[in-house]
Formats: structure tokens, sequence, C-alpha cells
């Protein structure tokens, strides 16, 4: 059963408690922020912060509102991180999300490259190696596979995030894009339903996108296509000589994989 | 009091989070194949209350080898509901903070450092301070001969930060050392 | 707050004015949302759109220091079109009472004002008394001496062109906020205002929330589910040390301090018990005395004797009409009147008004004891930037405490629910839990005084201070509390109702002759013999309004309502049966729901059992400045009073010295005022030094209009410099939409807001707000005035 978390922009009152639970539940390290005139920070994803809150001001119709939104991995169900990854680190999970097995990251970095939100970030380990590890939002893996919901969900004191089944998300949100077409938010829409094949975090928005900073049209990179074609010789140097007869396994392992991939359909 | 496990997890799902969306629990297991992740810390089974603002929410604290390794949400609390702002959040860094001050520190007149000293020292000679200071000033009649039995000579600020029983117990004693200067938080 | 927070889930309005749950209590903001959910409309009237605005069906703004002025034109607007609840204002509040036909109003001034000494004569706020000495009063409501009459005369004043040119909020929407918010004086509809230091920090703030009380009375919004005056409190004991008292008027349990010319039991009673001659007032102040007495048995033990006005002289007095609250503090100490001062988990150098000041006094002290988590900057007051060491003499102890982790006892939340916390773990490193340190300080003092004798030892040594030498049991602490028998309570046939040494289950059955012991009489009930009632967990919501009376404990006697007699009409029927936290049954005569407010059948008394008229009080002659609230504008202010002569509080307490000058607005033109953040907690201590919160917003700042930066040549993310007479900070600007500059009878007005947690102390540091703030309080509470003064701003 596929899972997906609902966020409801127009509850949201962005206190941050969600990107400080993730924070917390993860143990990541603080990021250091200046203040260059906004509520904003960090004022981007990076390799310790794997979700956080995006501040906007929008005017229409001599009406001034701050809009908040969570931003991080949107669980793509075509996701181009999974297709390009060369070590299978980024699988997509049966619940929907997109897993990330650390251990078998080899920090290649296509994964960032790839995605059209830019959300996976490097991580590195060893400076003077430059070693590195992706890192991303991933559902709170661990929680949600232990009987938990995600911690940014758990925490939200608004009561704007949800954590459930994909197709009670959808119905939860397209019935809350109604109600409050009905209060007056005539832009109200849902986000996430079928971009991308359909994404794991699903908006309820009450402005245009573009005034939250998302895509109105993200798409599968063409460059993603290629990946065999053109990033995999990289991919080999990347993972190293000593890895080189692992890392043709690996290829065969994710072309296999790939098959699997597509034939989960997100349920709506 | 404290909450099993079972009994968070019961709660764990059924009660947090969207209040549009009743939270459903994921299926428990991920299919035949998938990589399987462990919880990679103790969730939390101690209840106690956030320390920031009044509105008093639960959280739950998990300790692991007589070390706190979680501090989230108590699901069962009827006002957060398993919430918890960005403070209470990261309330958990407050413990092991490398700012927290550990030890008994001192500071004497026209010194530009503190010293480290030990409680003894330290509550010996606040006692002596206390008493001498008190004694110096106390007012046991006004000018109009009204018994007052105080002393304006010592002043005592701050309890929000303090349990009832620890407010109680240091206004009790403040006010039979005749302190009138007796103030706090809520005052500003 | 008379409700709690989940009531806000019962309102059909909720209405946000001086405060910003969104911001600094997130977690209660699902309940607002929750209301939402259900249809309820949110208004929020704030001087620029904050977190909680951004949710709002309807946002208006207001020039900071204007709120009478607002909430006055809604008074006109509900008593001139009749949009009150007629029968609970006519039964509940004191709208029909005659007023002294000497009572006046006159140009900003009440009568009784001497213009030499700057304060009241009340003689003339009373009421008409009849031949039994019962207030006379006129059930039509239409005499001109009865309140509602004086109120509609006063209030008519407040137009909306006057409310508007001084509050600069635009007149559409000032009809259209009246307009939402007054529908909730149907009887079967709910309105909430939430509030907070919005409010109360104002020369004049105590008025402003008489103004929201006032509205809330006439709409029948108070003692019903989802009607409430909503104070949101600040930090998550406040509620509980005031309720402890640690504020010199009071003593445990809102008992006054006593004041020097009251040389007994009997001098004191006299002033404090309030009395009535009419049979259907409780007048439940008239227990006075048993609260008074089971305080001290509590306090002085078995030294507490009936002989020795149970050793009512060994506590300290005030003198008479001074004040000893926090401004007076800090100038005392600046004086150099105060020798010794002991902070407890507090840090003024940053959250005292005028900061700077309250710094400089720190140094005349000749020693300071700090229990803390933190190098604050307080404790750090002598190595700040700027001064010498050297130079400064005071002796400084910093005790480091224990966690909220490494320590059990309870706390009270804004809701009055008082909650257990439980230990997780022992104290990190050498830190210990307060009782701890107060038991060692406090058993080290009664021990020199034993040994040495010392100036009047008796309260000292005599004090029922019996918790061992090492870390008292908060269990122990919570029973004193409650309080116990001291020896058999019996009734008049001699039967045993109370054991010796039982707890006392209820304050209905405290006594003042001795045989009670009790340390703050509203918490008798939460550690009885049937256990710590603080931290039952039971969740449950029979009544389905989220009353949650099996979890933790409400004072008092677990009431979640307050005054929940008013949501009764006279006969006992709810004014909306939907929502009704009380129930009667005429049959069992009984009622059912929550706790309810003094006994009896619905009629037998008035609800509001706490005033002495037993309804509530729309003239409140308690008030020092006057019985109705009045606008004026603040200690500084850009512009004149448009209402009267009156250009300020007549009786605001001031502090004028060369530390504490007032700003020109020739010179500094722009309306100041002060905030707080989400991520950041108070004066900083315990966020500054949280690296997640740092992250989160690591800097303070000052957020300013697109025109005021425009006309300053600032642009966003600039560092700027704020000054007034008092200091200078430096911060960095937040250029917004959300705030417009105000058009104020005609002048442009702006205004600033600043970030105020920061100092110079901790992980992160940055220059504080409170350096510009000043030394002037509210003249019957002394809450310094935060939230509105002048200051010029200027790029770097």
């Amino acid at each position: 059963m596929t899972k997906a978390m609902l966020i409801d922009t127009s509850i949201c009152i962005g206190c941050k408690g969600c990107q400080v639970a993730c924070k917390e539940w993860w143990n990541l390290a603080p990021t250091k922020t200046t203040q260059v005139g906004t509520y904003e920070n960090p004022l981007d994803l990076n390799a310790d912060t794997w979700t956080r809150i995006r501040f906007s001001e929008y005017e229409a119709g001599g009406k001034v509102r701050w809009l908040f939104m969570k931003w991080g991995c949107m669980q793509c169900a075509n996701a181009a991180c999974v297709d390009v990854c060369p070590t299978a680190a980024l699988k997509k999970n049966a619940l929907g999300f997109v897993s990330l097995e650390r251990d078998l990251c080899n920090g290649c970095g296509y994964c960032s490259q790839a995605c059209p939100f830019n959300i996976p970030r490097l991580e590195t380990i060893n400076a003077l190696t430059g070693e590195a590890k992706a890192t991303k939002c991933t559902f709170c893996q661990d929680r949600i596979t232990n009987d938990l919901i995600p911690a940014c969900v758990k925490t939200c004191p608004a009561a704007a995030l949800g954590f459930s089944d994909r197709g009670k998300v959808l119905a939860t949100a397209k019935t809350r894009v109604e109600d409050l077409k009905k209060l007056g938010y005539a832009e109200a829409r849902v986000y996430g339903e079928s971009e991308l094949g359909g994404l794991g975090r699903v908006y309820v928005l009450t402005a245009p996108a573009a005034a939250y900073g998302l895509p109105e049209k993200p798409e599968y990179p063409v460059l993603a296509n290629f990946w065999q074609n053109l990033l995999q010789p990289f991919g080999y140097v990347a993972v190293g000589a000593t890895a080189l007869g692992l890392g043709v396994n690996w290829v065969l392992t994710r072309r296999a994989r790939l098959g699997d991939v597509e034939t989960v359909e997100p349920e709506t | 009091m404290s909450v099993s496990r079972r009994d968070f997890l019961k709660l764990g799902g059924a009660t947090v989070g969207g209040l549009l969306l009743g939270n459903g629990l994921p299926d428990a297991v991920a299919a035949e194949g998938e990589p399987q992740f462990l919880l990679h810390k103790k969730v939390g089974e101690i209840a106690t209350i956030c320390t920031y603002c009044a509105v008093g929410c639960g959280q739950i604290v998990g300790v692991q080898g007589g070390r706190v390794v979680n501090v989230e949400g108590d699901p069962d609390h009827p006002i957060n509901r398993g919430t918890l702002c960005s403070k209470g959040a990261a309330n958990w860094q407050v413990i092991y903070s490398p700012e927290r001050v550990t030890k008994v520190q001192y500071r004497a007149p026209g010194s530009d450092k503190w010293e480290e000293k030990s409680w003894d020292w330290a509550l010996d000679r606040i006692a002596q301070k206390i008493k001498e200071t008190r004694d110096k000033t106390f007012v046991a009649k006004d000018k109009d001969g009204a018994t007052v039995n105080r002393t304006e000579g010592i002043a005592y600020l701050g309890g929000a930060q303090h349990t009832n029983e620890e407010v109680y117990s240091w206004v009790k004693a403040a006010r039979a050392l005749g302190i009138v200067y007796l103030e706090h938080q809520a005052r500003i | 707050m008379t409700n709690h927070i989940a009531d806000f889930a019962n309102s059909d309005v909720i209405w946000i004015m001086g405060g910003n749950p969104a911001e600094n209590h997130p977690c209660a903001f699902k309940w607002v949302t929750k209301a939402m959910e259900k249809g309820a409309k949110l208004i929020v009237v704030d001087p620029r759109v904050t977190r909680s605005a951004a949710a709002a069906t309807l946002y208006a703004p207001i020039r900071s220091g204007t709120d009478i002025a607002f909430m006055g034109g809604l008074i006109s607007y509900i008593l001139e079109n009749k949009l009150y609840q007629e029968e609970y204002v006519r039964e509940y509040t004191n709208a029909s009472f005659l007023v002294n036909p000497k009572f006046e109003f006159n140009d900003g001034l009440f009568s009784g004002f001497n213009p030499t000494t700057k304060a009241y004569d009340k003689s003339t706020w009373t009421y008409q008394l009849d031949d039994k000495g019962i207030p006379k009063r006129d059930l039509t409501l239409s005499e001109p001496q009865c309140v509602l009459q004086l109120m509609k005369k006063h209030y008519a004043r407040y137009t909306f062109d006057k409310v508007s040119a001084i509050t600069g909020t635009p007149k559409d929407l000032l009809e259209q906020v009246y307009k939402m918010y007054s529908e909730t004086g149907k009887p079967d509809k709910a309105g909430a205002i939430i509030y907070a230091m919005g409010q109360t920090q104002h020369s004049y703030g105590s008025q402003n929330v008489e103004s929201l009380a006032l509205v809330q009375l006439l709409l029948g919004n108070v003692g019903v589910a989802g009607g409430q005056v909503a104070a949101m409190r600040g930090l998550h004991n406040v509620q509980g040390s005031t309720d402890m008292a640690a504020l010199y008027n009071n003593l445990p349990g809102y008992l006054a301090t006593p004041m020097g010319r009251e040389q007994s039991l009997a001098d004191y009673l006299k002033r404090v018990v309030p009395t009535t001659n009419d049979p259907k007032s409780l007048n439940w102040w008239k227990n006075y005395p048993k609260y008074i007495v089971s305080l001290l048995k509590a306090w002085f033990g078995d030294a507490a004797t009936k002989e020795n006005d149970f050793a009512f002289n060994w506590l300290p007095k005030m003198a008479a009409g001074k004040d000893y609250s926090h401004i007076a503090l800090f100038e005392a100490m600046n004086a150099g009147d105060i020798k010794g001062f002991i902070v407890i988990g507090q840090n003024p150098a940053v959250g005292g008004p005028n900061a700077g000041l309250e710094r400089d006094a720190l140094a005349k002290l000749d020693w300071m004891v700090v229990s803390e988590l933190w190098e604050t900057e307080t404790t750090a007051f002598w190595k700040r930037p700027g001064v010498k060491p050297a130079d400064i003499k005071t002796e400084v102890f910093l005790l480091p405490a224990a966690s909220w982790v490494e320590r059990e006892g309870s706390v009270t939340n804004t809701g009055r629910w008082v909650q257990w916390r439980n230990k997780a773990i022992d104290p990190v490193g050498d830190s210990k839990p307060d009782l701890w340190i107060v038991n060692q300080i406090m058993n080290r003092v009664r021990a020199l005084y034993k040994r040495d004798g010392g100036a009047f030892a008796d309260p000292i040594t005599k004090l029922d201070w019996n918790y061992g030498d090492g870390l008292p049991h908060a269990h122990t602490i919570a029973k004193e509390i409650n309080g116990r028998a001291t020896a058999d309570i019996k009734d008049d046939k001699g039967t045993v109702l109370i054991a010796a040494g039982k707890q006392i289950p209820a304050f209905a059955s405290l006594r003042d002759d001795g045989l009670t012991t009790c340390g703050s009489w509203i918490y008798c009930g939460y550690y009885t013999d049937a256990g710590n009632m603080a931290a039952r967990r039971d969740n449950s919501d029979p009544t389905g309004l989220y009353l949650y009376s099996g979890w933790a404990w409400n004072w008092p006697v677990n009431r979640r309502i307050l005054y929940n007699r008013a949501s009764l009409s006279p006969q006992g029927v709810p004014w909306d049966p939907k929502r009704a936290p009380l129930k009667w049954n005429p049959e069992t005569k009984a009622f059912s729901g929550d706790v309810v407010d003094g006994g009896g059948a619905p009629d037998a008394i008035y609800p509001f059992i706490m005033n002495n008229e037993g309804v509530a009080r729309l003239f409140a002659p308690g008030l020092a400045e006057g019985p109705f609230p009045e606008h004026y504008e603040a200690w500084e202010s850009p512009v004149q009073n448009l209402l009267s002569k009156q250009q300020n509080n007549p009786i605001a307490k001031i502090w004028e010295s060369d530390s504490n000058r007032r700003s020109d607005a020739a010179k500094y033109p722009i309306v100041g005022t002060t905030y707080r953040l989400s991520e950041h907690m108070q004066a900083g201590a315990m966020s500054r030094n949280l690296p997640w919160l740092v992250e989160a917003q690591p800097a303070p700042f000052v957020e300013m209009s697109e025109q005021l930066a425009a006309e300053k040549g600032i642009k966003n993310g600039d560092r700027v410099i704020v000054e007034n007479t008092r200091g200078k900070v430096q911060m960095v600007a937040v250029v917004t939409k959300r705030i417009k500059p105000f058009n104020i009878n005609g002048k442009t007005v702006h205004q600033v807001g600043l970030i105020w947690h920061w100092g110079y102390a901790g992980a992160s540091t940055g220059d504080s707000a409170n350096s510009l703030t000043p030394h002037v309080g509210d003249a019957n509470t002394t809450i310094p005035e935060y939230k509105a003064w002048l200051c010029d701003v200027r790029k770097v």
C-alpha cells in the first residue's frame, strides 16, 4: 500500500517544528546560517537539512498573504534519482517512498543532478579523499516501517501534516480544496497528484505553485534517460577501481529493479 | 508514571497528526525483499511536560544507558497530541549542551573570570552573605513604630522556570527571611 | 485563561489581538484550526501580518498602543445596536446597578483626580445602596445612572471616525471586525478573545485587558464553552509561579501581602475580606481567614498558634503604598538600596525594560546568587562589552541547576492544568535540582541563626522547614501545598470528618482555627490521600466539549471552565444546549458535566462568586485609572490624544531620570514595539544555546514596511541602527509587505518591530531590543510599557 504525506499549506503556521524534529530524530548537524532579511533559514536544503519551511509573501487582491511551505524529497513515483543511482542505494519502496541505504551509496551525486526538485545533497564523509554520501528525506524510513509516522508529521503543531494511504491523502486533499474554494480561496488546488507519476508529498495550495517556489510542471529529466550511455562510465570512476567488479553487478541489478519500479503504480 | 511502549504504539498512530486526516498506521512490514530498517534509537516512555511556553505540552523521553536519546511529543496528551513546535522538538539539545554550566562557578569582587568551587564552599558562603545582609538591613519597626519585620536589602527574582513545589519552597523561604522585593517573570 | 486551550475548538469566532499564538504557542494553535475546520472564523488585529494573521479569515492592522480605542468603538457599536446578550448582561453583570450620582467623567479624567498627588480618590466610584445595603438596580437598564447607560454614554465618543483616526485601522475593516465578532452576542454563539503581552505591556495594560473583558461580558462570552478571555502565558510554569506568589504583592493563592499598618491578623482581614448584604451573593472571599490561617500553619507549623495570631507578624510587611515590583526593584538596586540578589532562572539583563539601566544596577550589588543552566547576560554582566570587570565589586555565585528531565514536580499551564513531570535521568555533571539548592541554603541559614542568633530570628528558626539534608521529595512539598489536618476534624456530633495527618480533599474543608494547613488554597485537592491528581492520564472526553476532566488536575477543584454557572440561564437552561459544559437536572437537583462554580440550584446564587456583588463588573472601580477603560496615548507617542486633553494615563508609574528619559517625537517619530519568534524563548538562554534553533533563527532583526525602508534608503537584509534616548541597537532589517504605514488622523506614522531574544552571552549573540524600552509601568500592576515607544531608524 503506497503511503503519502499530506501538506496542507492553508493551515501550516510556518513554526519550523518539522524542520527541527527531523534534525532531532536523525541527529543532524546545524548549519551555520545568517539573517539576510527573511524568517526562512536555512536558505536551502543541505546534507544536514532534509526538510525546511519556505516563506513567501504574496500580495493579491489588495491582501498581503504570508505563505509557508514544507519542502523536502517529493518521493516521486517516477523517481529519476532511483533510475540513475548506480549502486541501488536509492530504491523505490513498496510503501511508496524512496529509501536510502547509506552503506551502498558511493557518493557519485547523479541523484542530485537528476532530481527535478534539486533535493538530494551530498554529505562529505572524508574531506581528503572526497568520499561522500547522498542524503535526503526518506519519510523516516525506520519509523514508518516500525509502526510510527514520520517525525515531521508527528510533531506538526498546526496539524497541517498528515501521513496515510495515498488514496486517503488525495481524497482528503481534494475535499479540503473544495472547502477552501467555498471559503474564497479561488486558487486552491492539489499539487502532487499526477506530477511525475504522482508525488509522495501531496500539497494543498491556496496560491499558484510559483508563489511557493514550486515548479508548475516538474519534468522527469531528459538526462536521466541517457544515464546508461552518458553517466554510467563516470559512475565507474566514482566507484573506483576496487569496486569495479561490484559495479557491474549493480548495473545488472539496477536494470532488473527498474522493471520493478515501473510496475509500482500510485494508488489513487 | 511512564507509558508503556505498547500504549505508545497504540496511540502513536491513532491520535497523532493532521486533524483533517486520521493518520492511519502504515502497514506494519514492508513487502518481501524490501530492505529492513530498524529504529535507530528508542522513542521514549517517560512522560514529562515541555519546558518552553505555557501550553504545557506532553513529551515522551527516551532513555538508553542512562542517557536521554530522544524527546518527542506525548501522543496521549490531550492538548498537543504528540506534536511539538521547533523549541519543544529541540529540547533534547538542552541536556548535553556544551554551553551548559554543570559546575559551581564563582566570581570574586573585581575579578575578570569564573573560578570553579565546591557546592559546600558556595552554599556556606551564600548562607553567610544572606545572614550578614539581612541582619544589617532588617527593619523590625518602621518610623511610625509599626511592626514590619522586613528587609529591603535582599531581592529575589525568578520562579517561572521552577516547578510549583520549587517556587513554593523558595517563596516560603524568602518570606521567612523577610524579603519584600520578591518578583518573577509574570510581572514583566 | 477562564477556560483552557482545547476549548478554542468550541468557538464560533476567535479573535486574536495583542497575541500571536501561531508564533508563540504553536501547539495551542491546532485548536484554533480545529474550530475553523468546524466553520469558525478567525479575526487577527495586529500592527503587522503575523504567523497567526496568515491563517486569519479577517485581518485588520492597528497602531501599537491603541487597543482601548479599538475596543471602545466595539463597545459603542454593541450598545448602540443592542447586540449584547440581554439576559446575561442584565442578570450576570452589574449593568443594572445604579452608580453614585457624583460619579463623573470629564475630558479624560474620572471624578476624584488629584493633580498634585496624581492619584484618584475613588469615593464617587460607588453604587447607590438600598436600605439593606444592597446595590440598587434598574432591570430595564434604562435609568441614566445605571451602569449600562453610563457605559453607553462613555463610549459614544468612540465613533468610527475617531477610532479609525486613532488606531489607523481603515473604517471598513473596523466595521467588518465589529460585525463579525458581535455575532457571538447571540445566546447560542460563543467567541473567544486570545491575548498576550501585546495587551498587557502598556502603561494602561490592565485597562486594555479590562476592555476585552467588557466586550466578552456584553456578548455573554464568559463561563460558556468556546467563550473566554484567553491569556496566553509565556513560560511553562509562569502560571504556577504566579499561583505560588513569586510576586511582591501576593502570598500563595492570591492572598494579599500584609502592609505595615496591619499589626494583627484582624487588621489585615479588615482590609482584604470583602462583604456583601445580598443573600444571593456567595462572596467566596469571605473564606479568606481560612486560607491565610492555613497558609500560616503550613509555613510556621506548631509555632503558629491562636495565641500568637498564627505568627501573622512574622510575615514581612510592605511599606503601605510602596511599589516593590520589577522596575521598582531595579531602581532601588540602582540607587544602592539592595545589597544581595537571588535570581532563579531569570535573565533581566535581556528581558528587563531599559536593560542598560538594569545591567548597570547589578554592579551596585554586594552579592548575587544565580541558579541557572547557562552563563546568561545577567550572570556575566560584570564582563559585558564596554565594562571593566575590575571596577565591578559584585560577588557572583553561579549555581548549576538541573534541567527539566532531571527532576520531578508539577507545572501549571496557561489553562490552569497542573501537570506532573517525571524524572528521566540524574542531573548532568554537578548540577542540582532547585529544591535541593533552596533546602541547602535554608538549612545553612537556619543553622547560623540557631547558633549565632541575629535580627528577629523566629520566622527563620521556627519555620516549618524539615525536609532533611538531601533532596526534598517533591511529593512531600506537593502534599504540604495541598494541606492536611493538624488534628482530628470533627462535626458537631463528634464524628471525625478528617483524621489528624490526613490530606485535605478540597478547600471547602479548610479552617481558620489552625486545624488545617494549606500552602496554596487554590491547589487544595491536587495531592490528596487519593493520590497525585496532577499525574492523572485519562484523556477521554465524555462531554464532547474537550474538557478532558480526567487529565491532570485543574485549579480550582478540577474546574475546567471558570464561572461556568454563567453558561446557564437563571432558570438552569443552557444558553446553548449543544454546547453546555454544565447541565442541571431539576429532578435529582444536581449538575453534571464540569465541576460547578458554587453549589445549590441555578438561581440560588449569582454566578460570579469571586466578586462580592456576585455578578461581573462592567463598571469596575477596582482598577486604578477608572471604572471604565479610557484611551490614552503611550508615554511616548508620535501623536496627540484625539479623545481628550489627557495625553497619557494620568496615574501611570514613571521613573523619569537621566537613565530613563522620554524620547521626543520630533527626533524619534517612529513607533517601536518588541516581539518574539517561534524558534526562540524569551531572554534567549534556553534557545540561543541550542544549535538547531540558532540555525533556524540566527540573529535579531527589525521588521519595517517597504515605504519606511524606501524613505530611509534601507534595503532588505541591510544592517540598521535603531535608537532613542535610552539606547542604540544594531540589527538586520527585514523589509516586508506585512507591515504598512498607518494613516493617523491624516498623518503617516511608521512602526517597526524588534525581536528581543538576544544579548551578549551564550552561543548566539546580538543586540538587545530592551536597551530601548522604558521604565514606565501600568498603574495597577507596574507591567512595563514594552509594546509602544518611540525610536528612529537609519542605515549603518
